[in-house]
Protein backbone atom coordinates (compact mmCIF):
# COMPACT_ATOMS: atom_id res chain seq x y z
CA UNK A 1 0.00 0.00 0.00
CA UNK A 2 2.79 2.32 0.70
CA UNK A 3 4.52 1.36 -2.51
CA UNK A 4 1.40 2.58 -4.31
CA UNK A 5 0.95 5.63 -2.77
CA UNK A 6 4.54 6.45 -3.28
CA UNK A 7 4.50 5.11 -6.85
CA UNK A 8 1.55 7.65 -7.14
CA UNK A 9 3.15 10.81 -5.82
CA UNK A 10 6.57 10.13 -7.92
CA UNK A 11 4.03 9.51 -11.45
CA UNK A 12 2.43 13.20 -10.52
CA UNK A 13 6.12 14.73 -9.58
CA UNK A 14 7.49 12.85 -13.44
CA UNK A 15 4.36 13.41 -15.11
CA UNK A 16 3.87 17.07 -14.31
CA UNK A 17 7.37 18.17 -14.75
CA UNK A 18 7.42 16.48 -17.64
CA UNK A 19 4.16 18.67 -19.11
CA UNK A 20 6.21 21.23 -18.02
CA UNK A 21 9.43 20.53 -20.15
CA UNK A 22 7.32 19.69 -23.25
CA UNK A 23 4.31 23.03 -22.79
CA UNK A 24 6.16 25.70 -20.90
CA UNK A 25 6.97 28.56 -23.05
CA UNK A 26 9.89 29.46 -21.32
CA UNK A 27 13.07 28.05 -22.21
CA UNK A 28 14.80 28.51 -18.75
CA UNK A 29 11.45 26.98 -16.85
CA UNK A 30 11.55 24.01 -19.45
CA UNK A 31 15.04 23.01 -18.11
CA UNK A 32 14.52 23.55 -14.48
CA UNK A 33 11.47 21.39 -14.86
CA UNK A 34 13.60 18.85 -16.09
CA UNK A 35 15.11 18.73 -13.08
CA UNK A 36 11.82 17.56 -11.39
CA UNK A 37 11.14 14.73 -13.84
CA UNK A 38 14.79 13.07 -13.51
CA UNK A 39 14.31 13.38 -10.09
CA UNK A 40 10.62 11.54 -10.11
CA UNK A 41 12.65 8.69 -12.76
CA UNK A 42 15.49 8.65 -9.89
CA UNK A 43 12.35 7.18 -7.41
CA UNK A 44 10.75 4.86 -10.00
CA UNK A 45 14.33 3.15 -10.28
CA UNK A 46 14.68 2.43 -6.61
CA UNK A 47 10.76 1.74 -6.20
CA UNK A 48 12.13 -0.78 -9.12
CA UNK A 49 14.82 -2.14 -6.66
CA UNK A 50 17.60 -0.95 -8.91
CA UNK A 51 19.50 1.29 -6.40
CA UNK A 52 22.82 1.49 -8.55
CA UNK A 53 21.19 2.46 -11.88
CA UNK A 54 19.17 5.28 -9.29
CA UNK A 55 22.63 6.72 -8.16
CA UNK A 56 24.08 6.45 -11.75
CA UNK A 57 20.99 8.37 -13.08
CA UNK A 58 21.50 10.86 -10.59
CA UNK A 59 24.93 11.55 -10.92
CA UNK A 60 24.64 11.49 -14.58
CA UNK A 61 21.84 12.90 -15.73
CA UNK A 62 21.27 15.42 -12.73
CA UNK A 63 24.84 16.25 -11.88
CA UNK A 64 25.99 16.38 -15.56
CA UNK A 65 23.50 16.36 -18.38
CA UNK A 66 21.47 18.56 -16.50
CA UNK A 67 23.79 21.49 -15.58
CA UNK A 68 25.30 20.81 -19.11
CA UNK A 69 21.82 21.83 -20.24
CA UNK A 70 21.79 24.93 -18.25
CA UNK A 71 24.79 26.29 -19.43
CA UNK A 72 23.89 25.62 -23.46
CA UNK A 73 20.56 27.41 -21.80
CA UNK A 74 22.44 30.40 -20.55
CA UNK A 75 25.48 30.71 -22.96
CA UNK A 76 22.74 30.81 -25.91
CA UNK A 77 20.20 32.97 -24.82
CA UNK A 78 19.84 36.59 -23.73
CA UNK A 79 17.56 36.18 -20.80
CA UNK A 80 15.41 38.83 -21.59
CA UNK A 81 14.22 37.10 -24.83
CA UNK A 82 13.86 34.18 -24.01
CA UNK A 83 9.76 33.78 -24.25
CA UNK A 84 10.20 34.78 -27.93
CA UNK A 85 13.05 32.38 -28.93
CA UNK A 86 11.00 29.54 -27.31
CA UNK A 87 7.80 29.41 -28.81
CA UNK A 88 6.19 26.42 -30.58
CA UNK A 89 4.35 25.63 -34.04
CA UNK A 90 0.87 24.48 -34.10
CA UNK A 91 0.38 22.70 -30.81
CA UNK A 92 -3.06 20.44 -32.25
CA UNK A 93 -1.15 18.46 -35.02
CA UNK A 94 1.91 16.84 -32.94
CA UNK A 95 -0.38 15.84 -29.90
CA UNK A 96 -2.92 14.67 -31.63
CA UNK A 97 0.03 12.58 -33.83
CA UNK A 98 1.24 11.15 -30.07
CA UNK A 99 -2.54 10.81 -28.74
CA UNK A 100 -3.57 8.43 -31.55
CA UNK A 101 0.12 6.34 -31.03
CA UNK A 102 0.03 6.26 -27.12
CA UNK A 103 -3.79 5.07 -27.35
CA UNK A 104 -2.51 2.17 -29.50
CA UNK A 105 0.77 1.09 -27.26
CA UNK A 106 -1.97 1.29 -24.36
CA UNK A 107 -3.79 -0.78 -26.00
CA UNK A 108 -1.14 -3.12 -26.70
CA UNK A 109 0.50 -3.04 -22.72
CA UNK A 110 -3.19 -3.61 -22.15
CA UNK A 111 -3.40 -6.50 -24.45
CA UNK A 112 -0.14 -8.53 -24.07
CA UNK A 113 0.13 -11.30 -21.70
CA UNK A 114 3.13 -10.59 -20.26
CA UNK A 115 4.86 -13.58 -18.82
CA UNK A 116 5.79 -12.41 -15.27
CA UNK A 117 8.37 -14.09 -13.27
CA UNK A 118 7.75 -13.60 -9.19
CA UNK A 119 9.60 -10.16 -8.61
CA UNK A 120 12.68 -10.92 -6.37
CA UNK A 121 13.19 -9.27 -2.95
CA UNK A 122 15.29 -6.24 -3.40
CA UNK A 123 18.85 -6.77 -2.60
CA UNK A 124 21.60 -4.98 -3.09
CA UNK A 125 22.47 -4.83 -6.74
CA UNK A 126 26.31 -3.47 -7.32
CA UNK A 127 27.82 -6.49 -7.12
CA UNK A 128 26.07 -8.84 -9.57
CA UNK A 129 26.57 -5.10 -12.37
CA UNK A 130 30.06 -5.43 -11.24
CA UNK A 131 30.42 -8.80 -12.69
CA UNK A 132 28.27 -9.05 -15.58
CA UNK A 133 30.56 -5.89 -16.65
CA UNK A 134 33.61 -7.87 -16.01
CA UNK A 135 32.20 -10.70 -17.08
CA UNK A 136 29.18 -11.01 -20.35
CA UNK A 137 29.23 -7.57 -20.96
CA UNK A 138 33.16 -7.16 -20.91
CA UNK A 139 32.98 -6.00 -24.67
CA UNK A 140 30.27 -3.55 -24.81
CA UNK A 141 31.66 -2.06 -21.48
CA UNK A 142 35.15 -1.38 -23.42
CA UNK A 143 33.66 -0.15 -26.57
CA UNK A 144 31.24 2.24 -24.41
CA UNK A 145 34.75 3.83 -23.35
CA UNK A 146 36.06 4.46 -26.47
CA UNK A 147 32.56 6.21 -27.89
CA UNK A 148 32.47 8.05 -24.22
CA UNK A 149 36.57 9.17 -25.12
CA UNK A 150 35.38 9.92 -28.99
CA UNK A 151 32.33 11.91 -27.83
CA UNK A 152 35.30 13.86 -25.38
CA UNK A 153 37.58 14.84 -28.45
CA UNK A 154 34.22 15.14 -30.59
CA UNK A 155 33.08 17.54 -28.58
CA UNK A 156 36.30 19.77 -28.01
CA UNK A 157 36.87 19.87 -31.71
CA UNK A 158 32.89 21.13 -32.40
CA UNK A 159 32.59 23.46 -29.75
CA UNK A 160 36.06 25.43 -29.23
CA UNK A 161 36.60 28.82 -31.51
CA UNK A 162 39.08 28.16 -34.47
CA UNK A 163 42.44 30.28 -33.98
CA UNK A 164 43.94 30.00 -37.58
CA UNK A 165 46.91 32.62 -38.69
CA UNK B 1 7.49 -3.99 -2.29
CA UNK B 2 5.40 -2.89 -5.00
CA UNK B 3 3.50 -5.69 -4.59
CA UNK B 4 0.23 -4.45 -5.28
CA UNK B 5 2.15 -2.44 -8.53
CA UNK B 6 1.74 -4.38 -10.94
CA UNK B 7 3.89 -3.95 -14.69
CA UNK B 8 1.61 -2.17 -16.44
CA UNK B 9 1.40 0.64 -13.71
CA UNK B 10 5.21 1.68 -15.19
CA UNK B 11 4.92 0.75 -18.76
CA UNK B 12 1.32 3.07 -18.80
CA UNK B 13 3.56 5.92 -17.01
CA UNK B 14 6.53 5.05 -19.28
CA UNK B 15 4.04 5.36 -21.77
CA UNK B 16 3.22 9.08 -20.85
CA UNK B 17 6.53 10.34 -20.62
CA UNK B 18 7.48 8.92 -23.85
CA UNK B 19 4.45 10.50 -25.20
CA UNK B 20 5.01 14.39 -23.17
CA UNK B 21 9.06 14.16 -24.38
CA UNK B 22 7.55 13.48 -28.31
CA UNK B 23 5.43 15.99 -28.56
CA UNK B 24 8.15 18.43 -26.83
CA UNK B 25 10.29 16.87 -29.76
CA UNK B 26 7.20 17.82 -32.42
CA UNK B 27 6.47 20.89 -31.40
CA UNK B 28 9.69 22.88 -30.43
CA UNK B 29 11.68 25.74 -32.33
CA UNK B 30 14.61 25.38 -29.80
CA UNK B 31 17.33 23.09 -30.31
CA UNK B 32 17.94 22.66 -26.73
CA UNK B 33 14.43 22.04 -26.76
CA UNK B 34 14.25 19.49 -28.97
CA UNK B 35 17.05 17.87 -26.70
CA UNK B 36 15.31 18.00 -23.73
CA UNK B 37 12.38 16.09 -25.25
CA UNK B 38 15.24 13.67 -26.72
CA UNK B 39 16.19 13.19 -22.90
CA UNK B 40 12.39 12.11 -22.04
CA UNK B 41 11.89 10.22 -24.52
CA UNK B 42 15.07 8.05 -22.97
CA UNK B 43 14.19 7.90 -19.46
CA UNK B 44 10.92 6.69 -20.75
CA UNK B 45 12.24 3.68 -22.37
CA UNK B 46 14.70 3.25 -18.81
CA UNK B 47 11.81 2.93 -17.15
CA UNK B 48 10.65 -0.01 -19.46
CA UNK B 49 14.03 -1.59 -19.09
CA UNK B 50 14.04 -1.24 -15.46
CA UNK B 51 10.60 -2.71 -15.25
CA UNK B 52 10.49 -5.84 -17.74
CA UNK B 53 14.35 -6.37 -15.41
CA UNK B 54 12.32 -6.33 -12.17
CA UNK B 55 9.21 -7.99 -13.24
CA UNK B 56 11.31 -10.71 -15.64
CA UNK B 57 12.91 -12.28 -12.04
CA UNK B 58 15.51 -9.76 -11.43
CA UNK B 59 18.28 -10.85 -13.80
CA UNK B 60 21.08 -7.74 -14.72
CA UNK B 61 20.77 -7.85 -17.76
CA UNK B 62 18.05 -5.01 -18.00
CA UNK B 63 19.66 -2.79 -15.52
CA UNK B 64 22.79 -3.17 -17.65
CA UNK B 65 20.92 -1.83 -20.61
CA UNK B 66 19.91 0.91 -18.59
CA UNK B 67 23.46 1.78 -17.86
CA UNK B 68 24.58 1.31 -21.64
CA UNK B 69 21.48 4.08 -22.32
CA UNK B 70 22.64 6.63 -19.40
CA UNK B 71 26.06 6.50 -21.10
CA UNK B 72 24.75 6.99 -24.27
CA UNK B 73 22.44 10.26 -23.38
CA UNK B 74 25.91 11.58 -21.41
CA UNK B 75 27.24 11.17 -24.68
CA UNK B 76 24.77 12.44 -26.97
CA UNK B 77 24.05 15.39 -24.95
CA UNK B 78 27.93 16.09 -24.85
CA UNK B 79 28.34 15.85 -28.49
CA UNK B 80 24.60 17.58 -29.44
CA UNK B 81 25.37 20.65 -27.01
CA UNK B 82 28.09 20.95 -28.72
CA UNK B 83 26.93 21.24 -31.79
CA UNK B 84 24.07 23.98 -30.44
CA UNK B 85 26.50 25.75 -29.28
CA UNK B 86 28.95 25.45 -32.64
CA UNK B 87 25.36 26.33 -34.37
CA UNK B 88 25.05 29.66 -31.87
CA UNK B 89 28.31 31.04 -32.89
CA UNK B 90 27.92 30.62 -36.63
CA UNK B 91 24.03 31.79 -36.86
CA UNK B 92 23.53 34.01 -33.72
CA UNK B 93 20.05 31.69 -33.04
CA UNK B 94 19.29 27.94 -32.13
CA UNK B 95 15.60 28.28 -33.80
CA UNK B 96 15.37 25.07 -36.20
CA UNK B 97 13.83 26.79 -38.46
CA UNK B 98 16.21 29.33 -39.08
CA UNK B 99 19.04 27.18 -39.57
CA UNK B 100 18.53 25.97 -43.16
CA UNK B 101 21.51 26.76 -45.34
CA UNK B 102 21.39 22.77 -47.36
CA UNK B 103 17.60 22.95 -47.67
CA UNK B 104 17.45 23.39 -51.47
Amino acid sequence: MVATTIFYALAVLTVGSSCMVAFSRNIVYSTFALLGAFMGVVGLYVLLAADFVAMVQLLVYVGGILVLTIFAVMLTQGIADVTVSNRTVGLIPPVAVVTIAGAVMAYAIERTGWHLVAAPTPAPTTYGIGNAFLGDYVLPFEIASLVLLAALIGAIVISRHEARE
Amino acid sequence: MPGALGLNHFLLLSLVIFSLGMVCVLTRRNAIGIFMGVELILNSANINYLAFAFYGGGKYDGQIFAIFVIMLAAAEAVIGLAVVLAIYQNFKTIDVDATETLSG
